[in-house]
């Protein structure tokens, strides 16, 4: 327990006396999450809808004013027909277009439950994705006003349609996204840097010719780096909530503990890593182009894998990052339980298992 | 029982086609106590040899045992029991002394404290730097913190592969002085060197070239076993005498030496004189010619003569 | 009087507050073995980059070749050539690439390169070895090709690094051979060996002690200043009293 506590608290030392690294590994996530934040978040002010009204009655004018009184919203244009809408959306700047059915306020008062279609410019997901929850909370918040005076509650029902992109592929991905590829980076990377390190200056023949065990060598150095790696799943957490206003809907334990699953995926793949290679910058290349590039192209949330050709839709189920990116997505932005996920934390625990079991055997307990 | 004791290793890298032998039928013992040095080039097959002692590194053929235990079988055992200094060994540079001395005693379940008599001599040479990193330590002092490290579990064999490669004549003495104090101290050290004026300082040699073990015996017996005669020759123009040294019909050998050049002749009948008279008609002045003590290097020298031949 | 080709007149390299080189002075003549020892950390390795043209002196003045070491690096590094034990040769080029590439960085010609390789591969007996991977030859043949390859373009002064580190003796003194031809032909040599025989293969040889050149002589005038036997001798002599390391 000794030789344990002593090896980690070594790794440390190394941490944190690399002053350089060690900033870079605290900081790429914050910089990278408020980079995607931002491109997001910047352009949803004052956005320009377009009004389709075919009612032309006092409710729907109080709500026609209340979108172009927020500051989301600025209503650029009144369209006359459903074929203008398409046209909107090609020629104007148009984010939006708000669609009230004949007789609104009439269909609300005596059925107490009237629609109200919001169409939105789905090719970009994020965006549509936020005016959409915009324009449908002050809807709501038009509906609750009017709820306050009577016994039987009014229902106006938003029906959201998302044009060019009805899946929606991208919609808050940026946050799962990150995360599944920070943790890669700085998991496997560091983890496999810091054992072919030992390589390079010799230390490893001394610590491979004591009675150290294998197996807590390993443990020594996977744990600082999974610490580390935790570290910057809470920083990414903290600044998505706090910054960018992206909720954490499910339970923060299970994201964690999803989180910490993934990791360990992570640091066993940079074991396997640091078996094979003998120089630092091999054991660098190999995690940037083997995991980092497959985590980017077929993690699912820079491009959609469904629209992939099949090989590479097959290919995309070995990559745990995807795995990981459903999982946070489900759980983080659509709040759902561990019920719903279960099988894909299995999928991940069986690929850990299986790549930590391989670099285990492969350890090498001498130099060839 | 003999600490070290290597039979017939064989060692061979590369592919099956072409294969590098870097030992070839290595034998050797060394006893409990001994200060045994390994003298031989770059290449010769040294770190080969200390890898399969350390059982980092599986022989082809041949068995080894270190302090009776068997470098394949009871590997587990052997690294509980020995010390080891790779070559090139740089400990952790960013670490500091007391850091680096510290990691490497728990490593091997032992404390500073449990063993610090065995390591008193040479760590208060360096305990006033304790909290400095080893990165920043001049050469001599690395190499004593190292030391230090690799005996900080008392082991009761110590390897050192090259420790004095690229060190400067007085550390490389320092360090000698420091291996002589161990010895007393009852561990057995084998240690590699390629600077054959170390030979000298070791209990027992073996020199060894291109993975042969050419001889293995105690310094001053290699020596006795130089039986040529051997001359120290000098003159004002120490390039052009080489030269024409060389080129003398009697001449079985002569090469450069320090100050002087050593030569060997094929016939001794002539004596002194006609080395002289040679050397006259050829106009060298300043001659300086007396009979010379073969070193160990002159031995390496005669040795990888008949190896090649 | 033959040329002068390296003048160091109170050259000085500071860093911070310490001073690695300290006002050492010397002049090295052409065809001169030039012995530049010391212990580890003394300063050599300062001094030499300040002349190869690697490090810019703090104060005091060289030249080298005729060349200001302030000012003219770039003629400097035209008119050197250097090798050392840790870097020396391409591991994975062929011994032909490693000399086209070295002869081609000092802009000879392509059929220059050709004539002069061929010379130098039958010196070295290595004509044989062309197209074989400089990692695959034994250590003194890599030595020995490497200084060959560092005085290819007939550089005025060649600087050696430790060159004959970890070498079999036989070799070191073929390699000491290729060093006197050098020096024949009129090519300076300027040396750092921690080899003490070698020492006396010098013409000169200069011995720094924290930063200090302490003494400066033939290795004869040297032995009988400190009444020593051997350069040995001397060196332990003068290299005990250092007080700091590298």
């Amino acid at each position: 327990m000794k030789q344990f506590i002593i090896f980690v608290r070594k790794e440390f030392y190394h941490i944190f006396r690399d002053r350089k690294s060690l900033l870079i590994i605290i900081m790429m996530p914050v910089v990278q999450i408020i980079l995607f934040g931002f491109a997001l978040t910047n352009e949803i002010k004052d956005s320009n809808i377009a009004i389709l009204d075919n009612s032309k009655d006092v409710a729907t004018a109080e709500i026609i004013h209340r979108l172009d009184a927020s500051r989301y919203f600025s209503v650029a244009r009144n369209l006359n027909t459903q074929k203008d809408i398409e046209t909107a959306f090609k020629t104007g700047k148009i984010r939006l277009v708000v669609v009230f059915q004949p007789g609104f306020q009439q269909t609300l008062l005596h059925t107490n439950h009237a629609q109200v279609q919001l169409i939105a410019d789905a090719t970009d997901p994020n965006t549509a994705t936020t005016v959409t929850n915009y324009a449908t909370n002050i809807i709501r918040d038009y509906q609750n006003d009017l709820n306050v005076l009577v016994a039987t509650p009014y229902m106006i029902a938003p029906q959201i349609r998302m044009l060019y992109n009805p899946q929606l592929k991208g919609a808050y991905n940026f946050v799962p996204g990150v995360m599944a590829m920070i943790l890669i980076i700085i998991s496997a990377m560091m983890t496999s840097v810091s054992i072919v390190r030992e390589k390079e200056i010799n230390t490893m023949e001394v610590l491979l010719v004591s009675p150290l065990k294998p197996l807590l060598f390993i443990l020594s150095k996977a744990i600082p780096y999974m610490f580390l790696s935790l570290v910057n799943v809470s920083t990414i957490l903290i600044v998505s909530v706090t910054l960018l206003e992206v909720p954490i809907n499910g339970s923060l334990l299970l994201l964690m503990l999803e989180a910490l699953l993934f990791i360990t995926t992570a640091v066993s793949l940079g074991l396997m890593i640091s078996n094979v290679t003998a120089s630092q910058q091999t054991a660098q290349m190999i995690s940037l182009l083997g995991l980092m590039l497959p985590t980017l192209l077929l993690g699912g949330f820079m491009f959609p894998i469904e629209s992939m050709p099949k090989p590479l839709q097959f290919m995309s189920n070995l990559v745990p990052s995807k795995w990981f990116f459903i999982i946070v997505k489900n759980v983080m932005i659509k709040g759902l339980g561990f019920k719903m996920i279960w099988k894909e934390t299995l999928i991940l625990l069986g690929m850990t298992l299986f790549f930590l079991s391989i670099s285990l055997s492969k350890f090498k307990t001498r130099l060839a | 029982m003999p600490s070290i004791a290597v039979e017939n290793i064989i060692k061979k890298y590369g592919s099956k086609k072409e294969p590098v032998t870097a030992l070839d039928d290595v034998s050797l013992e060394v006893s409990k106590g001994e200060l045994f040095g390994v003298i031989g080039p770059d290449g010769a097959g040294k770190t080969s040899l200390f890898r399969i002692l350390t059982t980092l590194l599986l022989a082809d053929s041949g068995t080894a045992t270190v302090d009776g235990f068997d470098v394949v079988k009871q590997y587990k055992e052997i690294r509980n029991r020995i010390g080891y200094m790779p070559g090139k060994f740089s400990l952790y540079q960013d670490l500091t002394v007391e850091e680096n001395l510290r990691f490497f005693a728990t490593i091997f379940n032992t404390s500073i404290q449990e063993n610090y008599e065995l390591i008193k001599e040479i760590y208060v040479q360096i305990e006033p730097f304790k909290d400095r990193r080893a990165g920043k330590l001049s050469g001599g002092m690395k190499q004593k913190l190292a030391l230090c490290c690799a005996l900080i579990h008392r082991p009761s064999v110590l390897f050192l592969d090259e420790p004095t490669t690229g060190v400067d004549a007085v550390s490389r003495k320092e360090f000698w002085e420091m291996l002589k104090a161990l010895k007393q101290q009852g561990i057995s050290i084998l240690v590699s060197t390629p600077y054959m004026d170390e030979a000298e300082l070791c209990d027992r040699v073996a020199l060894i070239q291109s993975g042969k073990i050419m001889s293995i015996d105690m310094p001053q017996h290699i020596i006795q076993k130089f039986t040529k005669t051997m001359w120290s020759v000098r003159s004002a123009e120490m390039v052009r005498l080489l030269n024409d040294l060389q080129h003398y019909s009697n001449t079985e050998k002569c090469y450069a030496f320090g100050e002087f050049h050593h030569l060997v002749l094929k016939n001794e009948s002539g004596g002194k004189d006609e080395i002289l008279q040679y050397l006259q008609h050829l106009a060298h002045h300043e001659i300086e010619l007396h009979l010379a003590q073969p070193n160990i290097e002159d031995c390496f020298i005669e040795l990888m003569g008949n190896n090649k031949s | 009087m033959t040329e002068t080709v390296i003048t160091a007149d109170k050259l000085t390299k500071k860093f911070g507050d310490f001073i690695a080189t300290n006002e050492i002075s010397f002049e090295v003549k052409k065809g001169e073995i030039f012995g530049f020892l010391g212990a580890n950390g003394a300063g050599k390795t300062t001094a030499m980059r300040m002349f190869c043209g690697l490090l810019m002196p703090s104060s005091g003045a060289a030249s080298v070749a005729g060349f200001d070491v302030y000012k003219q690096t770039e003629q400097i590094k035209k008119s050197i050539g250097y090798m050392s034990q840790r870097f020396s040769l391409y591991e994975d080029l062929t011994v032909k690439e490693n000399i086209r590439f070295y002869a081609g960085i000092y802009g000879m010609s392509r059929s220059a390169i050709k004539e002069k390789s061929v010379l130098l591969l039958n010196q070295l007996n290595l004509s044989g070895e062309v197209n074989t991977l400089v990692k695959s030859l034994p250590l003194g043949w890599k030595q020995k090709l490497a200084f060959s390859v560092a005085i290819f373009h007939e550089p005025k002064i060649v600087f050696l690094d430790e060159p004959t580190g970890g070498v079999d003796p036989i070799t070191r003194r073929e390699f000491w051979n290729l060093i006197y031809q050098a020096a024949e032909r009129g090519i300076t040599i300027f040396v750092t060996t921690h080899y003490m025989d070698e020492a006396e293969y010098c013409n000169r040889v200069s011995i720094m002690v924290d930063g200090k050149i302490e003494a400066l002589d033939t290795p004869r005038n040297l032995k009988k200043t400190y009444a020593a036997k051997s350069m040995d001798e001397v060196f332990l002599q003068l290299v005990r009293g250092a007080k700091r390391g590298e």
